[in-house]
């Protein structure tokens, strides 16, 4: 029941503030709190190098870059610094089959932390 | 053994790169006719992935034939057209022909090129891919699954020193650097102050990663206008154009533009090289060579 109802109640709320994908594996608090998917190339590590002069997407011209509002925001909100700590951390690939659950789960059940065996960073930090 | 690994790695030689022109059909001929171009004075050519979203002969296939005709390729791999199986399949096929150049890039956008309609795939985006090619150096595939032995890669990336946000392309640098590029080739970069900036900055975060600026050699204020209009990510600030379009001589105020870039690029701390790249039938590329006191390899 709760997993029916959940990702329900989450696409609800995060939908209007976030433009929320329910990509079930959410990184709002290390990224700005701006939704990376978001992103047209729904980059989770930065922006592409096609960002334009006046600072807007590559792909959609009168939207501004994805990544350039989470640095500004990064910056400036008044986050945890533990929050702003985590935006240069390497975020894994996408997990595919978590799309559409609900991230509120995941992120107790930890299964949003659950990366494929092979993945490794360098930075052990994070 | 690579060679671009060989001069970055042991030797303090300026190391020129260039692009190899992408190839849509004239068979081997016309691979053997470019490697005879590029081969005098470059280390490490750039075999592309569907360059500005166009269909092309494929990186893998293309980075095999150049390395046939003598050319020692830097396969790039984008992350718009395949997903991680595929890009750990590129990966993987380049590493079976002896080719150790990879180079990983988010890669323009579908809408850029003549086949708009396409799905694009960033299954994963290209810090994603440094790190997994990087842990193909480690004898497993993403899954965990052994490779043995494992490819010996020398991992680079890609990064545009030239738009925005500016603080944050250091970072981005850094970050590439730790997910296991070893350098870094720059976007085309008109703003001198811009390029500064961003190579100290890397110099002080990064000091192991090296940068490599590109150059493009153009015979007239066209190509340039062409770049600034068209292409996102590259701006060219209206002096610079005035200067060119209102020369007498084009060409040579052009060219004189572009010698006081590279010399300028190569002042600059972290730069160990040049991508050197021109707008097709340009001819200037032997005198530029020799203007920065290049000789031809042998």
């Amino acid at each position: 029941m709760l997993k029916k109802l959940l990702p329900f109640v989450e696409h609800v709320l995060k939908k209007p503030v976030w433009d929320c994908r329910m990509c079930g594996q959410c990184v709002l608090h290390s990224t700005g709190m701006t939704c990376p998917m978001t992103c047209p190339k729904t980059l989770r590590n930065g922006p592409c190098g096609g960002v334009r002069e006046n600072g807007n997407c590559e792909v959609i011209p009168d939207m501004q870059c994805v990544w350039l509002k989470a640095y500004d925001r990064k910056v400036y909100l008044p986050l945890p610094t533990v929050w702003k700590d985590h935006f240069n951390e390497l975020r894994p690939p996408v997990d595919m089959r978590l799309q559409g659950s609900s991230s509120w789960i995941n992120l107790v059940t930890k299964r949003d932390q659950q990366t494929p065996a092979g993945w490794s960073t360098t930075d052990e930090s994070h | 053994m690579s060679q671009m690994r060989e001069k970055l790695e042991n030797t303090n030689e300026v190391v020129f790169t260039s692009e190899f022109p992408a190839l849509d059909g004239g068979g081997m001929a016309k691979v053997e006719k470019n490697a005879a171009r590029l081969a005098p004075w470059f280390v490490g050519v750039n075999a592309t992935d569907n360059p500005a979203a166009h269909a092309h002969a494929s990186n893998t296939a293309s980075a095999i034939a150049m390395k046939m005709h003598g050319i020692e390729p830097i396969m790039q791999i984008v992350c718009r057209d395949k997903n991680r199986l595929a890009i750990q399949a590129d990966m993987m096929g380049a590493a079976l022909h002896g080719i150790d150049n990879i180079s990983l890039l988010t890669g323009d956008d579908v809408t850029a090129g003549d086949e708009p309609e396409s799905r694009r795939v960033f299954d994963i985006d290209s810090t994603q891919a440094i790190n997994i090619a990087r842990i193909i150096t480690t004898g497993k595939y993403l899954s965990g699954r052994k490779i043995d032995p494992a490819p010996d890669f020398y991992i680079s990336a890609v990064e545009n020193p030239a738009a925005p946000p500016f603080d944050y392309r250091i970072e981005r640098a850094l970050k590439k650097y730790r997910a296991g590029a070893k350098y870094l080739q720059l976007q085309i970069c008109y703003h001198s102050d811009r390029l500064e900036k961003f190579c100290a900055g890397v110099a002080k975060i990064a000091p192991d990663l090296k940068l490599i600026p590109t150059i493009v050699l153009v015979k007239s204020a066209k190509p340039m206008s062409f770049m600034h209009d068209k292409v996102p990510g590259i701006d060219i600030p209206q002096d610079i154009l005035n200067r060119v379009s209102s020369a007498a001589d084009q060409a040579e105020e052009a060219y004189k533009l572009t010698v006081e870039l590279a010399k300028h690029a190569m002042t600059l701390p972290s730069v160990r090289g040049l991508h050197v790249t021109d707008f097709r039938h340009d001819d200037s590329l032997e005198r530029f060579m020799y203007d920065l006191g290049q000789k031809p390899r042998n």
